[in-house]
């Protein structure tokens, strides 16, 4: 259980600069997630944190105790990779084990520390097997048991859930989340699911293009983005950005609504608009439509709803829930 | 299909045939081509050519020099490889292919320096200069082997062990080794077949004390009488162990032998 | 893992193997340079002192020189042309399924793993000796006159000898190479004979280019050295290759400084191939 400090955090590959100056402060016992688009830097930013890279500049502290020049191994923070990473060629068990004996632990200490974490992550009837004889949701335990057994100040997870199928993805996300609240240990994710961020995560860190976007817990973020990148990220459907005339009304440059914002009325009202194609998802319908005045919008509305293409309906957008971006894209609140 | 296949393999085998069941028969059978069998069998060929030549010192010349050679190679390439395959920089790929390129060089471009070295100092026929050579003469195969059979181990894992807390001795020892078990043990079978094969620099810097089997079999090479069964039995004796380990290896040759353009 | 620390590690792991082939390759190199250039003759120690390119004159200009090049060209001409092409046939042939196809594969392999000494001397014996050889009572059969392999056709013996070793190897290459093929597209050819001949030529033979340029590269470079064949059958003064000549003028005639021009004429030759295969392989290696 720690606290990770991240100040001025930089890392080039050669000429490439891939983390721009990063300031972070993990808190101890949080659930922190890093999201952003694919190559923003989420996984460099986690091996970085992990020793597992060189900083370029910038300073890591782990409890205040400054680790920047710390190998992985003396950080004492366990990682659980997006490929599992076992060892193929030895049996859960000992794979399990395969920390505390490194750390020279005594064969009854191992024994003891495999068979509880087993008992914990359901692996008891696999210990002797291969991790070639298991299935992926098995696998993924048993790196999360290799993780836990040597009690780390901070667990780092890049991506663990993405080769999982859906249902599996459901059932471990919620694990993992069990396993925080008992374990009441730092944790570090990284993910580019949305629903796994806003699910999991006390706070999440938005990444673009190797900067940190914004630092807030999942509501803050989808209700006060800072920025329209922000904005345009978090929320699915995606946030509907309108600019021009209607923009400059309310005083910006661009102003966005989300779907579930944007209210359907007969053809009468302010906004005319067709539908192209509904999606129906039996809970929730998305319509996405084509407007005149604000071109292709999705709106969201009842699991219910009539939506046949061509339909023409208008739309009412929620004073209160439009947010407002200046032409540098921030926020004007 | 079926017949032409067949047909072709054993022309090809033919003459590893004939030679393995020429050295059973008597030197005067050996002579008659009508006879495929041989009316009288015997072994005794065998124990002649063990008499005149001492088979068996030459056989444990190679034996050292194969397997010394190749072990000498393993412990330097492990690392190299490793460092190539997991932690490569701008110059490693440059590298690989100037190794690559140092395995080209004709030994006849360093024919003469040596073997004034080893006149000089008093090292023709002696096993250990023998066995560098040799050592020398395959490091860029077997480096090049091991790098290819460690790319294909995931790089993650290593990162995971040193996450464990694993130290370098313990990564390569308990992680990577284990896991490319299968590709050092086909890159320790192909090069000792080579290195059992090497028929130039073994000819040129041994005689007797240290010289393997190619050296063994060349004092054969000028006719004496009847003289077939006993060549045969010679030859026999001299390829049969590496052609069973060739058999076992002929799956992994390809790669080894193309440097992973062809897999 | 880019560490500083772990990429410390990685270069100290890679130094000694790079030492150790510097030393190898640039050592004797210098050393063979530097005799070339000297007056240096074992039997004649009193003569000394700089030669300039006289040594390499005398090698070029030797009555041998001609034969030695044409010679070394031959054999690593038609050792590649038969290997190719027969190795291309067979590598067909045993991509069909038939029954024994692993064991006809272990037959048709065999030959490269039977060191050089051995084979030439059993083809010079029991294959091709005039006399009591297979191929003379092979010949007698048909009726004609048995041919005297090595007093006749020295340089044909030696090709025929170095390609039925390396007639395997070429096979198996382009074997693999032929299975890595997707199954699909095989299945798909499985008809006629023209439907075959026209998935030869624009599937098949596209695939195999690489795998066969391998071939002919590496082949060139184990070709252009090829001595143990020629040594043990004593026909180096019939068919010698340059390898046999610089052999011979340093080992035989003691005539260090030229037969170092000739090695040197060698390394010039092999290196002019040997660019051509570290650029195929270079190509296709990521790191
Ligand atoms: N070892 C490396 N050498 C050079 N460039 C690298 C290296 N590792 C990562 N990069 C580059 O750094 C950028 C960030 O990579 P990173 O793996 O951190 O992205 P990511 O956010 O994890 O993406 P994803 O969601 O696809 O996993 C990418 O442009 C990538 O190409
Ligand atoms: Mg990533």
């Amino acid at each position: 259980m720690s606290r990770i400090e991240l100040n001025a955090v930089r890392k080039n590959f050669g000429t490439l600069s891939v983390i721009n100056g990063v300031d972070l402060d993990i808190y101890d016992g949080g659930f922190t997630v890093f999201v952003g688009p694919s190559g923003c830097g989420k996984s460099t930013l986690l091996r970085l944190i992990a020793g597992l890279e060189d900083l370029t500049s910038g300073h890591i502290l782990i409890d205040g105790r400054d680790v920047t020049e710390l190998g992985p191994a003396q950080r004492e923070l366990a990682m659980v990779f997006q490929s599992y990473a076992l060892y193929p060629h030895m049996s859960v068990r000992n794979n399990i084990g395969f920390p505390l004996k490194m750390a020279k632990q005594s064969e009854a200490v191992i024994d003891a520390k495999v068979r509880k974490a087993a008992e914990t992550l359901n692996l008891k009837d696999f210990l002797d097997r291969r991790p070639g004889q298991l299935s992926g949701g098995q696998r993924q335990r048993v790196a999360i048991g290799r993780a836990i057994v040597r009690e780390p100040k901070a667990f780092l997870f890049d991506e663990p859930l993405s080769n999982l199928d859906a249902a599996l993805r459901v059932q471990m996300r919620l694990e993992i989340m069990q396993l925080h609240k008992s374990l009441g240990a730092t944790m570090v994710y990284v993910t580019h699911d949305q629903v796994e961020a806003m699910t999991m995560a006390d706070r999440i860190v938005v990444l673009n293009q190797g900067r940190v976007e914004q630092v807030g817990s999942p509501l803050e973020l989808y209700d006060r983005p800072k920025t329209l990148f922000v904005a345009g990220f978090i929320g699915s459907p995606k946030m509907n950005f309108i600019s021009g005339a209607l923009a400059s009304k309310h005083g910006a440059a661009t102003i966005g609504i989300r779907p579930e914002h944007v209210q359907i009325g007969d053809a009468s009202g302010a906004i005319h608009a067709t539908i192209r194609i509904a999606e129906h998802l039996g809970s929730d319908t998305f319509i996405h439509v084509d407007s005149a005045d604000l071109g292709a919008m999705t709106v969201r509305a009842t699991g219910n709803i009539e939506a046949a293409p061509g339909t023409a309906l208008s739309l009412t957008l929620d004073p209160a829930r439009i947010h407002r971006f200046d032409a540098s894209g921030q926020a004007i609140f | 299909m079926t017949l032409v296949a067949w047909t072709i393999g054993i022309l090809m085998f033919w003459p590893i045939l004939w030679t393995f069941l020429t050295s059973f028969k008597t030197e005067q059978d050996a002579v008659l081509m009508s006879q495929l069998f041989s009316t009288g069998w015997t072994f005794e060929n065998f124990g002649i050519v063990q008499e005149r030549s001492d088979y068996l010192r030459f056989a444990m010349n190679s034996v050292i020099i194969a397997f010394g050679s190749t072990l000498l190679c393993l412990l330097f390439a492990i690392p190299a490889a490793w460092s190539m395959a997991f932690s490569p920089s701008k110059r490693t790929k440059d590298t690989l292919l100037w190794m690559l390129s140092t395995k080209m060089m004709p030994p006849v471009g360093a024919l003469l320096p040596i073997y004034l070295i080893f006149k000089e100092y008093r090292l023709i026929d002696q096993h250990i200069p023998v066995l560098i050579i040799m050592f020398m003469l395959n490091l860029p195969l077997v480096v090049w082997m091991l790098f290819t059979y460690f790319k294909e181990i995931p790089v993650d894992i290593l990162e995971a062990a040193r996450m464990d807390g694993a130290g370098i001795w313990q990564e390569l020892s308990r992680v990577l080794a284990p896991m490319a078990l299968p590709g050092i043990a086909s890159t320790f079978l192909l090069n000792v077949i080579l290195a059992w094969n090497e028929a130039f620099w073994t000819l040129k810097l041994t005689d007797v004390h240290a010289a393997p089997l190619t050296v063994f079999i060349a004092s054969y090479s000028s006719p004496e009488g009847l003289f077939w069964a006993k060549l045969s039995a010679a030859s026999t004796m001299a390829i049969a162990p590496i052609l069973i380990l060739g058999w076992f290896s002929q799956t992994q040759l390809v790669r080894g032998l193309t440097f992973g353009a062809v897999k | 893992m880019a560490t500083r620390h772990s990429q410390g590690l990685a270069r100290l792991a890679v130094a000694p193997s790079v030492i150790i082939l510097f030393l190898w390759m640039i050592v004797p190199l210098v050393m063979t340079i530097y005799f070339s250039f000297l007056r240096y003759n074992l039997l004649n120690p009193d003569i000394g002192g700089w030669a300039g390119f006289s040594n390499y004159y005398y090698f070029i200009t030797d009555d041998s020189f001609p034969g030695a090049v044409l010679n070394t060209l031959l054999l690593v001409a038609s050792v590649i042309a038969v290997s190719v092409i027969g190795g291309l046939g067979l590598a067909l042939l045993m991509d069909q399924p038939f029954w024994g196809r692993g064991f006809v594969r272990l037959l048709v392999i065999s030959p490269f793993f039977i060191m050089p000494t051995v084979s030439a001397l059993v083809w010079k014996n029991l294959l091709m000796n005039p006399i009591y050889g297979l191929f003379a009572y092979l010949q007698e059969l048909v009726g004609l006159t048995p041919l005297d392999w090595f007093a006749k056709v020295p340089l044909l013996s030696v090709a025929i000898i170095a390609s039925w070793q390396w007639l395997p190897f070429a096979a198996l290459i382009i074997l693999t190479a032929l299975q890595s093929l997707d199954e699909e597209q095989k299945d798909a050819s499985a008809m006629d004979g023209a439907r075959f001949f026209s998935y030869f030529r624009y599937i098949m033979l596209p695939h195999l280019a690489r795998p066969i340029t391998v071939v002919i590269l590496i082949e060139t470079i184990f070709l252009l050295n090829i001595f143990a064949e020629i040594y043990v059958t004593s026909v180096g003064g019939l068919a010698g290759n340059l390898t046999y000549l610089v052999y011979f003028q340093g080992l035989l005639n003691f005539d260090i400084g030229e037969a170092s021009a000739g090695g040197l004429i060698a390394v010039v030759l092999a290196n002019l191939v040997s660019i051509f295969l570290v650029r195929v392989i270079g190509r296709n290696l990521e790191i």
